[in-house]
């Protein structure tokens, strides 16, 4: 074997490359020699956290990723959940968090892009994005820009491709002062017979690279993503690639009508690590090799060198293995959607990937040894001492308000519970004709063209309770998010998670990571909802300062008939309303004490599994026996906002309603406290009986609370009035927070 | 009657399109690709759908108006046939110079995604003959540039030909700034050619013409159409 030799290797640059100098010596190893420079990158990426997942895999393990449904578990692109019709639904959540706090607008551009690239290259057409975003404090001085500029990426990217940017849920909170969380989920259908997956095989078979050209940009992106921030951060702005969503929209078309041929063998987009990934991975899936000439790759720039045209992220590129003998049929379908493409290699049956440039062997490595050579780590784990501190809360040193009408308003007006309107009218969330349920409800609702179905999608995490605790916080934000499944008529299918975290060489955070993934774990094998995709963000430091662990998840739901679909807002006068499930005298971590105290302490609210799956089943069986006409998930500001919301959500005007709540708890706790497992419902007078009946067979705790009308939202607890708000001052103030905020 | 969808590499609204007159109004529809080559004069009807016809990182539509397909529609639209423009559509008639105007960045530089109300101004054209004179349209629109301008000497003319077909609007159709959401001149949401055969619209009717959704009210523009197609204008 014959490989261009390189300049010596010092500890400076392995250092530089992000390696540890055990890794290095692993490395030489098992390669049995030096590696060249190249080489090295190509280790240095395809080794990081980012891409190898060697702090969380040992964790990962153990989550439940199979069920019936599920055609495609973890390990591909995406995760793939059958509907039935012969249909399947492809989805998956990422983050791009790192550089969408170096360039907030060009970092969520391509957050979007690679996500969108991840469902397509399986063969859907990409049918709804969403995303989850967390900013630092409002106030903080950089806040205003990162939350313009990332919406803005994220509205210019999804909008000319043509996916509709349906929902989302959007945090401010200090923790994120220093790193900003840009999670972005994109879903996909498919024919269930018509999945492709990145394999290269078939020895033989051309290698096709098509898309943007290669350029200098991105370099090391992975590695970036592989580390904490510090003051030379800024510096790193030329990691940060940059997007074209009018070259990913000729990509989604151009691959869709690849697809409906027949002589496609597997394909995979180049992300993280980009060329070097996509055909390292592709090999090890097949257990095949490639050879690759680098001199056919096209290039954007003269003079690249093997190793920045094998480590560029430049972005909206594609590898696509065909059956030998289609090459100039696939290169002219390319064509025609003028996109670039080359024939650059060819599948091997000997596992090693052999690179070339201009006749030079540049890289001769073992597919295994890059792939899965990464050590697994078990890092170690230390519960953080100050935490028994942090949960001690005593309720009596809280002063009880008298009246709850201000409490009301600030919460309302709050960054974190505003109406986002002024985010999601930035993102085309119409296009294409399927969303039946707009932005603005508990979950989206998106109709399967060419059957009765329908889809729900929500996203969400409240990371103020993953850090109080992380193992209860990540349970909470899957019942959650499934409660808002179900509250617009959906049952749970699959889920998916993006899990951001601090440092994991750090004993507290990998304590946080393990506590939560084991959260994660335990409640999804509770519901009986497997995880069928996800992505690890470590590394959310910056100068020792980490973010509260941030487990995103986001469910999809499915509703058997769209006609199914429930919407939060009350409907009609007269109507009655009714709650759900407990509520119990918590105030731990609640959006309350955040906003009236400026307190992040106690417990996250009690989570009883049973209860919550009971009113999930619930909550389910009266939409589809028609009894209710609207259901809201209580969470943050509890049931007072929940009813707020309620009132003032409704799209044409709002509605008023009257509530009479019996309660033993003070009443700040009984309004805004964040008691789990309830769910606001109305219904005609007519049904409360059937409505009763129901609770009463499936063990619910359940009351009628009061009645929808008048113009003003009324509530009295114990026969004493405590709110008393118009809802069109409540609605006044919930719309315009955040705009106001903005300008 | 036939109907031809033009198909730009950015197009996004083009399914939608398709799907409506096909599949709601069930019309003979095809596909039109960018490059040109197809005999036009076998339609009725030629929609340019919205998104983002070549990238649009120029002003959007700026380069559409070079595609060979251009040429042949405003071939097609000079021989009397019918073209509505949405959206993006409109942007290139506006940039083709098949209708006068510019339309410019929205006022907020924000891209705005909201249904929005459109006072009918003008009932008699081929494409709003079935609306109600001054009646009261919900469509939603979905651009970033949106704002309508054109000379005063120019609006005046178009207003006094009754080319101004929409304007953005109240609910009791009051047209004034507070309802305008782009800083369109005049509220103007959509306006025809002295021809009468090319109209423009930033509103979307086919993102309310699909029975799936409670709000039908895009299905007058589309109904407008067939009737004209098939009778003629009857006012």
């Amino acid at each position: 074997m014959k490989v261009r030799p390189s300049p010596d290797i010092t500890p400076d640059i392995v250092c530089q490359h992000g390696l540890t100098l055990e890794e290095y010596r692993r490395i030489q190893d098992l390669l049995g020699r030096v590696p060249n420079l190249t080489e090295l990158g190509i280790f240095s990426v395809m080794w990081s956290e980012h891409c190898s997942y060697k702090s969380s895999r040992y964790h990962l393990k153990k989550l439940p990723t199979e069920g019936p449904r599920v055609l495609q578990g973890p390990g591909e692109n995406a995760g793939v959940v059958d509907i039935g019709d012969g249909l399947a639904v492809i989805f998956k959540i990422e983050s791009h968090n790192h550089p969408s706090f170096i360039e907030p607008h060009q970092g969520a551009a391509t957050g979007v892009g690679g996500i969108l690239r991840d469902i397509f290259t399986m063969g859907a057409r990409p049918l709804a994005l969403l995303n989850s975003l967390r900013f630092g404090e409002p106030d903080h001085p950089r806040t205003r820009f990162l939350l313009n500029g990332v919406v803005d990426g994220i509205s210019s990217y999804g909008n000319c491709t043509g996916v509709p940017t349906v929902g989302g849920e959007i945090y401010f909170d200090p923790c994120y002062n220093g790193n900003i969380l840009v999670n972005v989920f994109c879903l996909g259908l498919v024919p269930s017979d018509k999945i492709f997956l990145g394999n290269a095989s078939g020895v033989g078979n051309p290698v096709i690279y098509f898309g943007s050209k290669t350029g200098r940009d991105g370099i090391h992106g992975a590695s970036m993503a592989s580390s904490e921030f510090d003051d030379s951060s800024e510096e790193k702005r030329p990691t940060v690639q940059v997007g074209d969503p009018f070259t990913e929209k000729l990509l989604i078309e151009a691959c869709l009508e690849l697809m409906k041929k027949d002589w496609v063998v597997g394909i995979q987009d180049m992300g993280a690590a980009g060329l070097t990934c996509s055909t390292f991975e592709m090999a090890g899936r097949a257990g095949t090799g490639i050879d690759l000439d680098l001199s056919r790759v096209p290039r954007r720039e003269e003079g690249m060198t093997p190793y920045e045209i094998l480590l560029s992220e430049s972005q909206e590129r594609m590898l696509v293995v065909v059956k030998r003998g289609m090459e100039e049929e696939a290169l002219a379908l390319f064509r025609k959607w003028d996109l670039d493409a080359a024939v650059v290699g060819e599948v091997t049956d000997k596992p090693v990937v052999r690179i070339f440039e201009n006749g030079n062997q540049v890289v001769h490595l073992p597919v295994e040894l890059v792939v899965d050579g990464a050590l697994d780590l078990e890092r170690s784990a230390a519960r953080p001492t100050d935490l028994d501190a942090i949960n001690r809360i005593d309720l009596t040193e809280i002063p009880e308000p008298v009246c709850g009408d201000e409490v009301l308003r600030k919460l309302l007006a709050s960054a974190n519970i505003a109406s986002k309107h002024w985010v999601y009218e930035q993102y085309d969330h119409m296009v294409r004709l399927n969303t039946l349920g707009l932005p603005g409800s508990d979950a989206a609702v998106l109709r399967v063209k060419g059957s009765k179905k329908a889809l729900a999608i929500s996203v969400d995490c409240n990371s103020r309770y993953c850090y109080l605790d992380p193992f209860y916080g990540t349970q909470i934000a899957v019942a959650e998010c499934v409660r808002n499944i179900v509250c617009s008529g959906g049952m749970p299918i699959g889920l998916t998670n993006c899990l951001n975290f601090g440092n994991p060489e750090k004993p507290e955070i990998m304590w946080q990571f393990a506590q939560s993934v084991a959260g994660l774990g335990e409640i999804c094998r509770f519901f009986d909802i497997p995880v069928v995709s996800g992505n690890v963000s470590l590394y959310n430091e910056t100068l020792g300062e980490a973010i509260y662990p941030t487990p995103t998840v986001a469910v999809v739901g499915l509703l058997e008939d769209r006609s199914c679909h429930t919407t939060q807002w009350f409907k009609e006068s007269g109507h009655l309303i009714g709650l759900m499930g407990l509520t119990l005298e918590e105030l731990g971590g609640s959006e309350y004490l955040s906003v009236r105290f400026n307190r992040v302490e106690g417990k996250p609210p009690h989570l009883d599994r049973v209860l919550e799956r009971s009113v999930h089943e619930m909550c389910l069986a009266l939409i589809n026996e028609g009894l209710i006409v609207s259901a809201h998930d209580c969470s943050e500001g509890g049931l007072g906002v929940a009813l707020a919301e309620s009132c003032i959500s409704h799209p044409e005007s709002p509605r008023g309603a009257e509530l009479h709540i019996e309660s033993t708890i003070r009443h700040d706790a009984c309004l805004f406290g964040e008691s789990q497992s309830r769910i606001l419902v109305s219904f005609p007078e007519n049904n409360r009986e059937a409505v009763e009946e129901k609770a009463r067979i499936m063990k619910v705790p359940f009351a009628v609370i009061g009645k929808v009308g008048g113009d003003s939202l009324v509530v009295n607890v114990n026969e004493e009035e405590f709110i008393r708000e118009e809802v069109a001052t409540l609605k006044k103030l919930w719309m315009g927070a955040l705009e106001t905020y903005v300008r | 009657m036939n109907c031809g969808v033009v198909v730009f590499p950015g197009s996004n609204c083009d399914h939608d399109c398709f799907h409506v007159l096909k599949h709601v109004f069930k019309l003979h529809t095809e596909w039109i690709w960018h490059k040109g080559g197809q005999d036009l004069s076998r339609f009725d009807l030629i929609v340019l759908p919205g998104g983002f016809s070549y990238g649009d990182y120029l002003r959007a539509g700026a380069i559409a108006q070079f595609s060979t397909v251009m040429k042949e529609v405003i071939g097609f639209a000079e021989s009397g046939g019918k073209v509505l423009g949405i959206c993006n559509g409109f942007q290139i008639l506006v940039e083709s110079g098949l209708l006068p105007g510019a339309l410019m960045q929205n006022h907020s530089r924000k891209f705005i995604c909201k249904t929005v109300l459109v006072r009918v101004e003008n009932a008699r054209t081929p494409f709003t003959q079935k609306c109600a004179e001054h009646s009261v349209l919900n469509i939603p629109i979905a651009h970033h540039q949106g704002g309508y301008f054109i000379d005063p000497e120019e609006l005046r003319r178009l207003e006094e030909n009754g080319q101004v077909v929409l304007r953005y609007c109240g609910s009791a159709g009051e047209v004034t700034g507070e309802f305008n959401p782009n800083g369109s001149v005049g509220n103007i949401a959509g306006i025809i050619n002295a021809g009468g055969n090319v109209m423009g619209m930033m509103p979307h009717p086919e993102r309310c013409a699909d029975p799936a959704w409670s709000n039908l009210d895009g299905q007058l523009i589309f109904k407008s159409i067939i009737h004209s197609c098939q009778n003629g204008v009857s006012v």
